[in-house]
């Protein structure tokens, strides 16, 4: 079978995994035919088949729904009839309508989408034979990495393939809203959430009562991104814990055996949205999904993205990951109907729960070459890039390096194989046109120009233009971080503290990994395994020795390690540059309206005078992250009081931590034991 | 078909009812004199002397005379299969005695995968080398001569009194493993002869263990291996005397040593019972009852062990404990009764009891109803404890159980029985469309003057059919009662060809019935799997009791263990991880078992520490030497 190949890296025991292109077989069969399929799939055992009528009536009727309508009309004053027609109407917004037909119409139509844009949609059989006997045993959670609008329904089209339960999908209100789409979305299992729910307690009583019934009863398997939202960097987010909690808490109170959660890697070759997501993070806004806006994008069909990665991750029993971190017994003493606040050690469980599905869905994306092309290309300055242009042998020659060191790392590349690498190399290359092009031995970014403006561009805007080339770059770069990280810390903490000094540098790394835990996903409390983690792998590619006490540099190590630090020093360079900006130029409050673009444009003058060689700081994502890790170390904090997300910042504080991060201090051993039994 | 008591008449009915308290009362012969049973004994401390009364009573001082040594009940009566490869009951005893249950053979090779060909028979005899002599308080023994109070340090006594009936302990004897035994057993006959061996204990420092019935599944018998003392096992058997009958309060004083089915065959002689019929009562005795919160089947009219006590005599080595009246409730501090029920041997033994007693119900009738599942079943139940309309008893079994029922059937005479058996399948199968593999059946007993148990009974059945129940006749309600008495013997059958299995309760409110029945069985799946058991567990769970506010579930639980090395470990580990379970989910440590030295790991998150702490002083006061030195419980 010639669509069958084995993904020749592997994070996973299993060595030998089987992709199948599921296109194939639509391209040479009907897509009518296709849609009009018989469906028969082998539902959740314990589960009553409920309609939507009958779980939108369980939720309204829950117990848990009556005490909270009779709590807020209390405290509003107003009828607990009225409160529970507002719980009507907000249930009425939110609810899916899961029908087949519609679920067939999609898939009539993704056929014929998807068909044009990719040249496969790969997915790895064995997890979906996994997930098919998961669903019969217990309640199936689905969670997939949103990295592209072309993923929302995407999981339900492979299920739909291979007979196995319809999800109904957590999605975002505006989806919702559009015309037509919104209501065929929901008919093909989407429920809607609102953004910024925020206090709303009522919202939040319909919302969780809807997933937890949902959840509860099996009805058909959830899916919803643990990140939150669609990632505008490629890189994993941070994870959100509401939806977590709501889906967890059924088990948590023992009203299910047992949960099952399913992290799903979806990988592209190449991002329907590359440009519009670089954009948007320099502070253009995104346009509203609208029905017009969805046809306008039409002309993206007649591009190739080249092939997507589904890759079903092994299913995780939520029994078995929580045993020995929690007693649920806490639930004991109060009707399970009422709200009851989780026990920090809940909390926490569930925290690390959703770290370890986002650090699973890394570990199960594949990485392409144009990935490892980004790291390197990343790493020449940027007028080589934009004028003289890169060369080519040198370009080749190191991205096989990287490959072999990706290897080492135990990434999951997809190289495809019995393929020439010169013609792995120029195929890729000339998938990404848009961002770069190959002449005379030679690679250069390609910058978007603006040829109808006779206007010459300012020397602002020439930067902007060359940010939304290379923040692209970075994206693609972005998918293969999570491969470097860990030792690429360990890489930045020898270079930044020169120490040999096992100890140190652990404390350093445990700094670094504190200070960059909104931008690379570290599970908590397992700081000492990354630690390890990131020995091995060094001492594995041959970059360092380890003994008991030392970490020793070997000389034939340089390459990595250089390689590593360059490939983290964007970052520490942007958090430096904020740091900068908060101690010297701004105010002690602000909102975070005015510290975006006053960030960018001390960025961008600081690049025209050539004392800064990063364009990341310029990304939102980047500024954002910064804020957060500021908020986390306690040198910046949230005024409650305050409607417009102001901000009071501890200047000293922020200058400590820039001064440990450049090395003239030591970090303090402030870093807490982290909890055994995570 | 829709109702069960149109068939019968009023004589079939009676009928019924005579036959059900001889099952539970007709295990012996009746002596041929009809004097009653009510007599103010006294005191007979010569133990040498042959006491009338007590010929007449089931458990004599050498309980192998009657009862094996290593598996449940009376030697004469099992589950075997015989020539022919059919399962039969021996013996003359049960109803079911003496009959072939075709079912059950194909039951068991498709429930356990077990087969015939695989034989684990038990060591045939009590081999007697194995005990380890016993150690001697000389001092004690010599005193003890003095009193005349009968006592033996034979090999055969010794063992019989240091187990109970959990399965590690009848593994081990059918093994012919024998660990710490007692150094000796005491026959003391009446209170004061406890009074004089409490003494005596206290004066030479030896450790005593009260044994009762022996019906023990907490591990409460075990000889603690680290007792270094001589350990004398204080057997009560003998004083087994209904002293008086108080019939105008309803009471009567009994001593403690009684079992249950010759304190309700005594007290029906006169026309009263006490109506507690715990699924042990043919072997378990009074002081054993008070002594772990014991309950009872018909606790719906009758109440638990602790709603029918009145008043307790208790020998402790600070002396005897005892209330100054017999008023039916007192303010009079925290009710020192409760230190007595549930202490499990830590404090004393306990001697005479006054109980309440009810006269002889007129009418009993039973009655089942299936229900598409059990989720039915369970609300049904919680109905009828909302509208507190409880018959004596009602139980629902989940479908596993039914099956299990269905398999115990007894061959049946007639072709007519038959006939309407496979009707009676039809019509709830094919007609209502149940699904054999998820109905689940509620058996029924109600008792009563015959016109209020009719109505009751329509009351029950009208709820029940609000949940989609449909009666399904006496006899399958009467056969669901009958199992619980012979259930204990089909252990020893299984484990006859590789099964190992037994059961535990807990207790939880209302709203956890369905989550902790569901979880608790998926958990023992799953840990047998885990634990390497190579067939699939049998996992089954039935709600024997309501209360207002909750309900007590029994789980059954049993494996084939071919292909392990250490089933009992095995088995110890599966259990102790589902009641793990149960406790997370927020059911109790136990309802009636006790909790013995099988359970005390949870006691302390069960009641805390300061409750520990609580239990703890007391013993310390009243027994700063642990002479009762089982320690189970704290």
């Amino acid at each position: 079978m010639t669509s069958t190949y084995k993904d020749s890296g592997t994070a996973s025991l299993n060595d030998d995994e089987e992709f199948t292109d599921i296109l194939e077989e639509r391209r040479r069969n009907t897509d009518l035919g296709y849609a009009l399929r018989t469906f028969n799939p082998q539902p959740y055992k314990g589960a009553p088949s409920c309609s939507t009528s009958d779980l939108n009536k369980a939720v309204l009727e829950s117990q848990y729904l009556r005490y909270i309508a009779k709590e807020i009309a209390l405290e509003t004053g107003s009828s607990v009839e009225k409160v529970r027609q507002e719980a009507r109407g907000i249930l009425e917004e939110m609810s899916h309508n899961l029908q087949l037909g519609f679920i067939r119409l999609m898939a009539y139509t993704f056929n014929k989408v998807f068909k044009r844009l990719f040249r496969s949609i790969y997915v790895n059989m064995e997890g979906l034979n996994m997930l098919q006997q998961a669903i019969q045993e217990s309640p199936v959670i689905l969670m997939p990495n949103h990295r592209s609008y072309v993923d929302f329904l995407i999981v339900s089209f492979v299920l739909f393939t291979y007979d196995i339960p319809i999800p109904v999908i957590a999605a975002g209100i505006p989806l919702a809203s559009m015309k037509v789409v919104g209501e065929i979305l929901r008919r093909s299992g989407a429920f809607f959430i609102r953004r910024a729910i925020g206090s709303d307690k009522l919202y939040w009583a319909v919302l969780s009562e809807y997933v937890r019934t949902i959840v509860r009863t099996g009805c058909a398997p959830l899916e919803f991104y643990v990140e939150g939202f669609r990632s505008r960097t490629l890189k994993s987010v941070v994870p959100k814990l509401g939806m977590m909690d709501m889906v967890l808490e059924p088990y948590f109170k023992g009203e299910v055996f047992d949960i099952t959660l399913v992290p799903i890697s979806i990988s592209y070759d190449r991002v329907v949205e590359e440009s519009l997501l670089a954009l948007e993070l320099l502070g253009v806004p995104k346009p509203k999904e609208s029905t017009t806006g969805l046809f306008k994008a039409s002309r993206v069909l007649q591009e190739d993205y080249g092939c997507m990665h589904v890759n079903f991750g092994r299913p995780l029993s939520v029994r078995q990951l929580c045993e020995g971190k929690i007693n649920r017994s806490e639930y004991n003493l109060i009707p399970r109907d009422l709200p009851q606040r989780p026990s920090t050690e809940i909390q926490d469980c569930v925290n690390w729960l959703a770290h370890l599905i986002v650090r699973t869905q890394e570990e199960g994306a594949l990485i392409s070459p144009w990935s490892l092309m980004a790291c390197l290309l990343l790493q020449a300055p940027i007028t080589t890039l934009t004028e003289e242009g890169l060369q080519w042998h040198g370009l080749t020659e190191k991205t096989l390096w990287l490959r072999k060191l990706v290897l080492d790392f135990r990434g999951r590349l997809n190289w495809p194989a019995h393929t020439p690498d010169s013609d792995v190399m120029s195929s890729t290359v000339a998938l990404h046109h848009s961002i770069v092009h190959h002449k005379a031995g030679r690679v250069y970014l390609v910058q978007d120009g603006n040829p109808a403006s006779q206007d010459p561009l300012s020397p602002e805007e020439k930067v902007m233009r060359t940010a939304a080339a290379v923040l692209m770059l970075v994206s693609y770069r972005n998918q293969a971080l999570h491969v470097f990280v860990r030792p690429g810390i360990l890489a930045t903490a020898i270079h930044i503290t020169k120490s040999t000094q096992k100890d140190e540098l652990f404390s350093f790394f445990c700094f670094l990994r504190d200070v960059f835990s909104s931008e690379f996903i570290f599970i908590p409390g397992r700081a000492s395994q990354d630690f390890d983690e990131a020995c091995s792998l060094l001492q594995k590619c041959g970059a360092v020795y380890i003994s008991q006490q030392e970490v020793t540099v070997l000389e034939t190590g340089l390459e990595v390690l250089s390689f590593l630090q360059k490939l983290l020093q964007p970052f520490l360079e942007s958090y430096q540059l904020i740091f900068r900006y908060l101690c010297e130029n701004g105010a002690h409050v602000f909102t975070e309206k005015q510290f975006l673009p006053a960030v960018r444009n001390l960025a961008t003058k600081l690049i025209l005078s050539g004392d800064l060689h990063t364009f990341e700081v310029l990304s939102s994502d980047t500024q954002k992250n910064v804020l957060s890790a500021l908020r986390r170390l306690e040198a910046v904090t949230k005024l409650r009081a305050s409607q417009q997300n102001e901000y009071k910042v501890n200047k000293a504080a922020v200058r400590r931590t820039g001064d440990i991060l450049s090395g003239k201090f030591p970090p303090e051993s402030l870093h807490a034991i982290p909890d055994a039994r995570l | 078909m829709a109702s069960n008591s149109s068939g019968s008449d009023s004589s079939d009915r009676q009928r019924i009812a005579q036959q059900r308290l001889s099952v539970i009362a007709g295990h012996l012969q009746r002596p041929v004199e009809g004097n009653s049973g009510i007599l103010a004994a006294e005191c007979k401390a010569q133990g040498d002397k042959l006491d009338v009364s007590s010929e007449r009573r089931t458990v004599p001082r050498r309980r192998q005379e009657i009862m094996k040594w290593n598996g449940w009940g009376y030697s004469d009566s099992k589950f075997l299969y015989n020539k022919k490869g059919q399962a039969e009951f021996t013996g003359k005893r049960y109803r079911l005695s003496g009959m072939i249950i075709p079912g059950l053979r194909e039951w068991m090779e498709s429930t356990f995968s077990a087969n015939l060909q695989h034989k684990t028979p038990a060591a045939p005899i009590l081999n007697s080398s194995a005990v380890q002599p016993p150690t001697l308080n000389e001092a004690f023994l010599k005193e003890l001569k003095s009193t005349g109070i009968p006592f033996s340090h034979d090999a055969e006594d010794r063992v019989f009194r240091s187990h109970g009936h959990c399965l590690h302990e009848i593994f081990a004897l059918r093994e012919g493993k024998i660990g710490r035994v007692p150094d000796l057993v005491v026959w003391p006959n009446c209170h004061n002869d406890v009074v004089k061996i409490v003494e005596l204990a206290c004066k030479h420092n030896v450790c005593l263990i009260p044994y009762g019935g022996g019906t023990s599944v907490s591990s409460a018998l075990e000889c603690p291996p680290e007792e270094t003392r001589s350990i004398v096992s204080l057997d009560t058997s003998q004083m087994n005397r209904i002293l008086w009958i108080d019939e105008k309060n309803l009471t009567a004083h009994v001593e403690a040593g009684i079992v249950g089915q010759d304190l309700e065959r005594l007290l029906n002689e006169s026309g009263y019972c006490t109506g507690h019929e715990p699924d042990s009562m043919e072997f378990s005795s009074l002081g054993g009852w008070v002594a772990t919160r014991a309950s009872g089947m018909k606790k719906n009219i009758y109440g638990n062990i602790e709603d029918l006590v009145v008043h307790i005599k208790m020998v402790t080595p600070r002396g005897v404990i005892e209330k100054s009246c017999q008023g039916p409730r007192m303010s009079t501090g925290p009710d020192v009764h409760h230190f007595i029920m549930g202490s499990e041997g830590t404090l004393g033994v306990v001697t005479e009891v006054t109980m309440k007693i009810r006269p002889m119900p007129e009418y009993q009738k039973y009655g089942s109803v299936v229900f598409p599942n059990f989720e039915m079943g369970v609300a049904c139940l919680r109905e009828v404890a909302r509208q507190r309309c409880a018959p004596a008893s009602i139980r629902l079994m989940d479908n596993e159980q039914f099956k299990f029922g269905h398999a115990l059937k007894p061959q049946v005479s007639s072709i007519f029985t038959s006939f309407l058996d496979g009707l009676k399948k039809f019509y709830i199968t094919k007609f209502k469309g149940f699904d054999p593999n998820r109905l689940c059946v509620a058996t029924l007993l109600f008792e009563g003057d015959r016109e209020k148990v009719l109505q009751h009974e329509k009351q029950v059945y009208d709820i029940a059919a609000k949940f989609g129940g449909l009666a399904a006749g006496e006899d399958n309600g009467q056969r669901g009662y009958m199992l619980t008495f012979v259930i204990a013997y089909l252990r020893d059958l299984g484990m006859d060809y590789y099964v190992i299995g037994e059961s535990f309760e807990t207790s939880m409110p209302w709203d956890r019935v369905l989550d902790i029945c569901r979880n608790v069985k998926a958990r023992i799946v799953r840990e047998c799997k885990d634990k390497g058991v190579q067939f699939p567990p049998l996992s089954t769970c039935r709600v024997t009791q309501t209360y207002d506010a909750g309900a007590c579930v029994y789980f059954y639980f049993a494996f084939n263990y071919r292909g392990l090395s250490d089933p009992v470990h095995v088995y110890e580990q599966v259990e102790h991880a589902a009641r793990e379970e149960i406790l997370a989910n927020g059911g109790s440590l136990s309802h009636h078992h006790g909790v013995g030295k099988l359970r005390k790991e949870w006691m302390r998150e069960s009641i805390s520490s300061v409750g520990m702490g609580m239990l703890k002083s007391v013993k310390d006061y009243v027994d700063p030497n642990n002479i009762f030195g089982n320690r189970n419980l704290l």
